[in-house]
């Protein structure tokens, strides 16, 4: 029966009260450990057309008709344009619309970052699309940008209220500390750089349209358009079966979508709208920079007595004020715990998710912090963070669905043991240290979230459901969820997705979400097929022949099976853990960093794929290392012009930059949580990658960088600052 | 017109001034397993074989190549590397994957048995954003399993 209930939706952090429909079964848990086919490596089902370019994404697209789009877009940071002539550009051979400010929302005339759309052509090659849009006469008034975001926060220039959390007595707990520590750290823009970049087609069928779009989020994208649009929903059909990358970056339908459903409803003909590598750089999204100014006491035992900070996000012209504040407010037991955090508005592009936002930033500061703490109390880092473990969640009392925290320290130990070792490797120039951070984030998905399963008299399955694979694996994981419960082979299972228009309402791919919000949805519809084929046995007089048995009976019939994400449990906090073991190879003479091992340990529940899933803890360590190391987006700091505009400028790491990586997942289901006990994976690699490098240089070198990326400049700042004061601890006795 | 050899067949394509290796294959023959991410050579996701030797076809001219023999992902759809890639989960995406083959399937031509250090040198100017790359030389190291 269905039942209507009120719970909470939690995506990367942030909480809404929702009402869902629950029509599922209750499910027992599998047992723990590896089954016949969950828990068990599979390769992607879909790899082989991935891999031989058979895949169509977006970008390969190309409709009947189709047309092509070049996009205007403010070149300065904060200006008005006063003069716009689409004329010219309407003029020139295979331009067949021109678009500016008035047309649609999503085209201004007053430009506050570079890189927002200003006016659109479209035309039968992109050649002349982009012939057009030099063509159009556009002059702007060109005014000073607001760059600086302490200034912001000076002036009041918010993109919101502050927001200020606050537990127990700080004044009282920095009083009762012996020890306190504070620094201020800061942390760079940085970009996305999926390798498909946003783009859709939109073509109006009937009084509806059809919008081809790489995202991450099909219904997200539907009820966007929808409302920018003014349509019904159900008028809005969203495709996307394969999708290359987002990152956080393709959740919305964005100005690229409203520029080509508005030139496609002026020509009556497919349009497309695609951002060039350059355009990806300004008007695509970014994490944003963060300035922390953090403060830690505790008593000369370790244990934690009170921690403050004050965060200022530098969010750039809109997006949203992210949980910087996330790590120190959840990580460990501390009864005195106050953050502010800033949102500054600012002439620059707006932020956008970007795995794990808020807490790779924040989790850069606090753990790199408490490891200067360790140093000042002479507590192993390792012991400290034993010591100050949270048992249950401190922000709001409730207890956790599931923590193995001290089992991924526990598993860290053999890691964390090879630090005598990796330091006596050191040489006059090449200093090595190990360093670790802690792991906290979500990735508990929840509803609503839906799935159907179809079994043939072939005893073939087909799992259907509008959800979208953005490259994690989903897909095979659906299936072998579905494989497990049905009792058949994995290759026997076909996953269709990717079509609003063909399935039911499916999750959004961020947040860590897809697995543990669509998983036991599959679970549930594989479980009612099973349940349906159970009973045609039992009428048959044979409960006990196998599945094929039963299935090949049925001719032409099918059995339809339908299964719904139930709720999240009430008043508990569903999070995921892990910590992560990095050793460091620094040249004190040139500053280079080199990470040479990374040993990371996570628990996100039961895991579905094990292949995949290491897949998903190397590949976000290696985006981490580029965060950590090298890449950031640089701007002007007169004119706000943006500087790193393409692939060799911003420098995101190459299969020569990565370390050796090991892997290990507690694997053990969270009790609490839906009949699956999983929880995701894509984010909770990158959180702390940037922290344990940073503490790895600490131990190497005893420089404190506090300063993302650690460029060679920021190395040889920290290491001479480090040489100072050993200067000054050194010579301070003779003077006395 | 500009003659052209792709995979074992002959085309005469347009070749225009200016039009570009990967506009041709994806746009004139539909050979969209080509992916085009940058459009300015930098990132390799359109690497294509011109007489056996790796090129960015977002920065080849199409007239440059007149007369050579082009091979492209969908030429390579039987070539041992493939399965290696889906064996060892060498792809997350999937964007650059054909690019990081094409690349990789030069490599094992000259160097049947690289190095870890071979295949870091030959493998650098491929990006992936998601990060495989430690799979990716797995595939490499593996590809003959």
């Amino acid at each position: 029966m269905a039942r209507l209930i009120r719970t909470e939706k939690e995506v990367e952090g942030r909480y809404e009260e929702v009402w869902i429909v629950v029509e599922e079964d209750a499910l027992e848990q599998w047992p723990a450990g590896p089954r016949r086919i969950v828990g068990q490596p599979a390769a992607r089902i879909d790899g082989r057309e991935r891999a031989t370019g058979q895949a169509v994404y977006t970008a390969d697209l190309a409709l009947p008709g189709m047309l092509h789009t070049a996009v205007l877009r403010s070149p300065h940071p904060r200006a008005r344009v006063t003069h716009l002539d689409l004329a010219p550009a309407l003029a020139l051979p295979g331009v067949h619309a021109a678009i500016g400010p008035g047309d649609i929302p999503q085209l201004v005339d007053e430009c506050n970052y570079q890189g927002v759309a200003v006016a659109a052509v479209c035309a039968d090659t992109l050649a002349e699309a982009r012939a057009a849009v030099r063509a159009i006469d556009a002059r702007f008034d060109v005014l000073e940008p607001l760059l600086d975001p302490d200034e912001a926060v000076a002036r009041g220039h918010l993109l919101a209220e502050p927001r200020v959390r606050s537990r127990g007595d700080v004044e009282r707990g920095f009083a009762d500390a012996d020890v306190v520590v504070e620094a201020e750290f800061r942390t760079q823009v940085v970009l996305h750089n999926s390798l498909e970049t946003h783009q859709a087609i939109v073509e109006w069928v009937g009084d509806g349209v059809d919008v081809n779009i790489s995202t991450q989020y099909i219904w997200g994208i539907r009820d966007g358009v929808a409302e920018g649009l003014g349509l019904p929903p159900d008028k809005v059909r969203v495709v996307c079966h394969y999708m290359g990358g987002g990152f956080g970056s393709k959740n919305s339908p964005d100005d690229y979508t409203f520029i080509a459903a508005e030139l496609a409803r002026r020509t009556q003909r497919a349009v497309k709208c695609a951002l060039t590598r350059r355009e990806e750089h300004t008007a695509a999204g970014n994490r944003n920079a963060t300035i922390q100014r953090l403060r830690i006491g505790a008593r000369s035992d370790g244990t934690l007595t009170a921690m403050s900070g004050e965060f200022v996000n530098a969010v750039g012209w809109g997006g949203w004020s992210s949980s910087t504040e996330g790590p120190m407010q959840m990580l460990y037991a501390c009864p005195n715990v106050s953050t502010t955090t800033h949102g500054a508005k600012l002439n620059l592009p707006p932020m956008k998710a970007f795995r794990a936002p808020g807490f790779v930033e924040g989790t850069f500061g606090l753990e790199a912090l408490l490891d200067e703490l360790a140093a000042k109390l002479d507590i192993d880092p390792l012991e400290l963070r034993r010591l100050n473990h949270a048992d249950q969640d401190e922000v709001e009392g409730r207890a956790y669905s599931g923590k193995n925290l001290l089992e991924c320290y526990r598993r860290a130990e053999a890691h964390w043991n090879r630090r005598h070792e990796v330091r006596s490797r050191s040489t006059d120039v090449v200093k090595r240290g190990v360093g670790m951070a802690s792991q906290i984030w979500y990735g508990g998905g929840g509803p609503p979230s839906y799935a159907w399963v179809r079994v043939g008299s072939d005893g073939r399955a087909a799992v259907v459901t509008a959800m979208q694979d953005i490259g994690t694996g989903t897909r095979t994981a659906m299936a072998q969820i579905a494989a497990e419960e049905l009792g058949i082979p994995l290759d026997h299972v076909t996953v269709s997705l990717g079509d609003s228009a063909r399935g039911p309402y499916a999750a959004i791919s961020a947040g860590s979400s897809t697995t543990p919000s669509m998983g036991p949805a599959v679970r549930a519809a594989a479980a009612d097929a099973r349940r349906q084929i159970d009973e045609i046995a039992e009428q048959r007089g044979t409960p006990d022949a196998p599945l094929a048995e039963i299935v090949a009976l049925l001719e032409d019939a099918q059995i339809l099976g339908k299964g719904a994400r139930g709720p999240n449990p009430t008043g508990m906090q569903v999070l995921t853990f892990g910590v992560q073991v990095v050793e460091v190879a620094v040249d004190v003479e040139t500053g280079e960093v080199t990470v040479e091992r990374v040993a990371a340990v996570h628990d996100v529940g039961r895991v579905i794929n094990p292949l995949g899933a290491s897949s998903q803890i190397e590949g976000g360590i290696i985006q981490g290392i580029g965060h950590t190391l090298s890449e950031e987006r640089l701007h002007d700091r007169v004119t706000g012009r943006l500087l790193t505009t393409t692939l060799e400028s911003y420098r995101m790491p190459t299969i020569a930059d990565v370390p050796e990586i090991v892997s290990e997942l507690v694997d053990e289901p969270d009790p609490h949580l839906t009949n699956l006990g999983s929880k995701g994976l894509g984010e909770p690699p990158i959180v702390p990658i940037a922290a344990a490098i940073a503490n790895a240089i600490r131990d190497a070198t005893g420089a404190d960088v506090r300063r993302l990326p650690i460029s060679r400049e920021e190395m040889l700042r920290a290491l001479r600052e480090a040489a100072a004061r050993e200067k000054e601890r050194v010579g301070a006795p003779a003077r006395v | 017109m500009t003659q052209l050899s792709v995979n074992g067949h002959d085309y005469a394509v347009h070749g225009d001034v200016g039009t570009t290796l990967a506009e041709t294959l994806r746009d004139e023959l539909a050979l969209t397993g080509t992916k085009v991410a940058c459009a300015e050579g930098h990132c390799g996701a359109c690497t294509v074989l011109v007489d056996g030797t790796p090129v960015l076809s977002c920065i080849t001219l199409v007239h440059t190549v007149e007369g050579s023999e082009v091979t492209t992902i969908e030429g390579l759809r039987d070539h041992p590397l493939v399965d290696a890639f889906v064996r060892t989960d060498a792809l997350q995406c999937g964007f650059c994957t054909p690019g990081q083959i094409v690349s990789a399937v030069a490599l094992v031509s000259r160097t049947p048995d690289p190095s870890s250090d071979e295949i870091k040198h030959a493998m650098a100017g491929n990006i992936c954003r998601c990060g495989a790359y430690p799979k990716i030389e797995e595939a490499i190291r593996t590809w003959r399993d």
